[in-house]
């Protein structure tokens, strides 16, 4: 039962993260139609960064650093993804296998970039002693780390949904992804919106590179390519352009992953995540969240 | 250039290149040794065999339009089975090669007919996925049978003798260079095919081409398995070459490269692609030499990171190409030959 109950949490913690990166993509699919290769180069980067940022604080409030890097990496996510969208995204607007190409590009200069910095080894975060302890839940000693994790997602989730429901460049985000060129015919900018989903996605990708050091307790420069495959999956499955359909699909996709790799061979979880995903393509293929294509 | 003229162009570059192990030219700053040393002979090899791959490529990318992220799972295939069944099982070579040629129709067949059911951008994602499965299933070593993150070496026992070793680097040159004319040869033959015409067909217009009543789903799969195949007869060159497998040839960084090979070079012409994987097999090869040269040691570490890292140059070059020179090297020659063109026409 307590193994049981650990499996859970955990997945859905590993969930929580593949969230965090598969919303942006999803968002930043369904209204763009951009494949966003770049987004584990927004993981990473944060991830480095936040942790340098920590780092170099005076003072040793632990959690002071630790909220510090999460700050960081929310926003260095943001900033790089605006201007990845501005310098490199719309100036292809008209070249769709051009804007996927470019993200391309760009994640295989970063991840190199971060590995002749940093080295290709992984690196050891310091973080509070609260989030190194585990907490008795059903019998069950889950880390604290993964319920900050799953918390923090949860909080964005019910956040981006608050925004895409009730605010007004929501309706327009939500429209555009119905719609792009009914939206563009009634006069609306709809270019700004592109702009916003990037920062967002950025901002989301950047949490989840600074959450992953939670989670991990330390950051190597392939992570954020090997979640991005994770969350591509996460996104087909949910459907494209769908949050909660990615909300769901994460956690079935993390959970799917958890069990199998622990009561299986190591490594059968990530292949039965692939085998799900070719199921979920046959029966459905526009995704469980989505209207078919 | 009309038709005789090229072939005959053709035909003269083609002996030079099977007559390069027999003249000692020296080439300074191109290649260290002289063009017969085994050093500069595998370069060569190896840049033959990516130019043959990135035309696998760009017969799905190119020529049907479609872009998938899973092309290296193909070439991993012609290297692990064969790895396989000679370091393994013990088999002989030309058990071995029977062996792949069945894997190679099989599996991208079963998994084509999958991915094909998505179209555009999920078809990329899925096809990733697919190839991420291949990469974890090489890394976990199952049975023991892929060597995991070591790779696999085939001793000197299990090949011929005269594929074996560094005075017989001339002949797995020549290996190449064959395989690479002859993938060249299919390819050319099979975009000028009926087939191949719908195919392109397909890249333009694929509803019209279902409106006038074709299968489109069964002709992109037929190119999807060619292309594939012939992939996997790039990776058992490769095997050979190498003298083993690496795991590295499966992951996603491997396909990612396919990609930057063909748009470096030209999407949709085939020497185009080929330019791009020699080009970049070339370039990935010489960065590291690069990277160590006094001139970049000595830069501030702001310049001197990003330029030790090839993939970081690679990855900027690609972004500038993909900006700015769409058709890649293969549009830019072009633009360039037909500008002179037009100059002498206005000029006479």
């Amino acid at each position: 039962m307590s193994t049981l109950v650990l499996l859970l949490v955990t997945g859905l913690g590993l969930g929580a993260l593949y969230f965090l990166i598969a919303s942006g993509l999803s968002l930043i699919w369904g209204l763009m139609r951009v494949l966003n290769f770049a987004h584990g180069a927004f993981v990473t980067v944060a991830a480095y960064v936040a942790w340098s940022a920590a780092r170099a604080l005076p003072g040793d409030s632990a959690w002071g650093h630790w909220l510090v890097s999460l700050v960081v990496g929310v926003l260095v996510g943001g900033a790089f993804a605006a201007l990845t969208e501005i310098v490199l995204i719309r100036p292809l607007y008209a070249r769709p296998i051009g804007q996927v190409l470019v993200t391309v590009g760009l994640a295989l200069a970063t991840v190199a970039v971060v590995q002749g910095a940093y080295g290709t080894d992984p690196l050891q975060v310091a973080l509070p002693d609260a989030l190194t302890k585990t907490t008795p839940i059903l019998g069950a000693l889950i880390p604290n780390s993964r319920l900050v994790v799953i918390v923090a997602a949860a909080a964005v989730l019910v956040a981006l949904l608050f925004f895409l429901k009730r605010t007004r460049y929501g309706l327009i985000v939500r429209a555009g992804v119905d719609n792009r060129e009914m939206v563009t015919g009634l006069g609306i900018d709809v270019q700004t919106a592109f702009t916003l989903v990037f920062v967002i996605g950025g901002m989301a990708a950047g949490l989840a590179g600074a959450l992953t050091a939670t989670y991990d307790g330390s950051i190597d420069p392939g992570r954020g390519t090997s979640m991005l495959i994770f969350a591509f999956i996460v996104v087909v499955i949910g459907g494209l352009g769908s949050v909660t359909g990615s909300a769901v699909a994460a956690v079935l996709v993390a959970e799917v992953q958890q069990f199998l790799n622990f009561y299986g061979a190591s490594g059968t979880g990530d292949f039965a995540v692939v085998l799900l995903l070719a199921g979920v393509l046959l029966v459905r293929p526009g995704g469980l969240g989505g209207a078919a294509p | 250039m009309t038709r005789p003229v090229r072939l005959a162009l053709l035909g003269a570059l083609v002996l030079v290149l099977a007559a390069m192990p027999a003249l000692g030219i020296t080439i300074p700053g191109l290649f260290d040794g002289p063009l017969s040393s085994p050093g500069t002979l595998n370069l060569l090899a190896l840049c033959f065999v990516f130019g043959a791959l990135a035309l696998t490529y760009d017969l799905i990318f190119g020529y049907v339009g479609l872009l998938s992220f899973g092309h290296a799972l193909y070439f991993a295939l012609g290297v692990y089975v064969p790895a396989i069944a000679l370091a393994r099982f013990h088999w002989s070579l030309p058990a071995a090669l029977a062996l792949t040629a069945v894997v190679a129709l099989v599996v991208p067949a079963i998994l084509g007919a999958v991915c094909l059911r998505v179209r555009d951008i999920p078809f990329a994602m899925v096809t990733l996925a697919f190839a991420q499965a291949g990469s974890i299933l090489v890394l976990q070593n199952p049975f023991d049978l892929t060597g995991g993150e070591e790779g696999l070496a085939l001793g000197g026992d299990v090949l011929p003798a005269a594929l074996v070793g560094v005075a017989n680097t001339r002949n797995l040159y020549w290996l190449a260079l064959a395989f690479l004319i002859v993938v060249y040869a299919i390819a050319y033959v099979a975009v000028n095919s009926p087939p191949g015409r719908i195919w392109q067909a397909i890249r333009e217009n694929e509803k019209r081409v279902s409106v006038i009543g074709l299968d489109v789903y069964r002709f992109k799969l037929g190119a999807f398995v060619l292309s594939a195949f012939l992939a996997s007869a790039a990776g058992v060159v490769y095997v050979l070459l190498q003298g083993g497998a690496n795991p590295g040839v499966t992951s996603a960084n491997f396909t990612l490269a396919l990609l930057v090979m063909v748009v470096l070079g030209g999407v949709g012409t085939l020497w185009g692609a080929v330019l791009g994987g020699v080009a970049y097999e070339y370039l990935d090869f010489r960065l590291v030499g690069f990277a160590n040269a006094g001139v970049v040691q000595s830069l501030p570490a702001f310049f001197r990171i990003p330029l030790s890292e090839p993939l970081f140059v690679l990855g900027v070059l690609f972004i500038v190409l993909v900006m700015f020179f769409p058709g890649g090297l293969g549009g830019a020659l072009q633009r360039f030959s037909a500008a002179r063109i037009s100059g002498k026409a206005t000029s006479s």
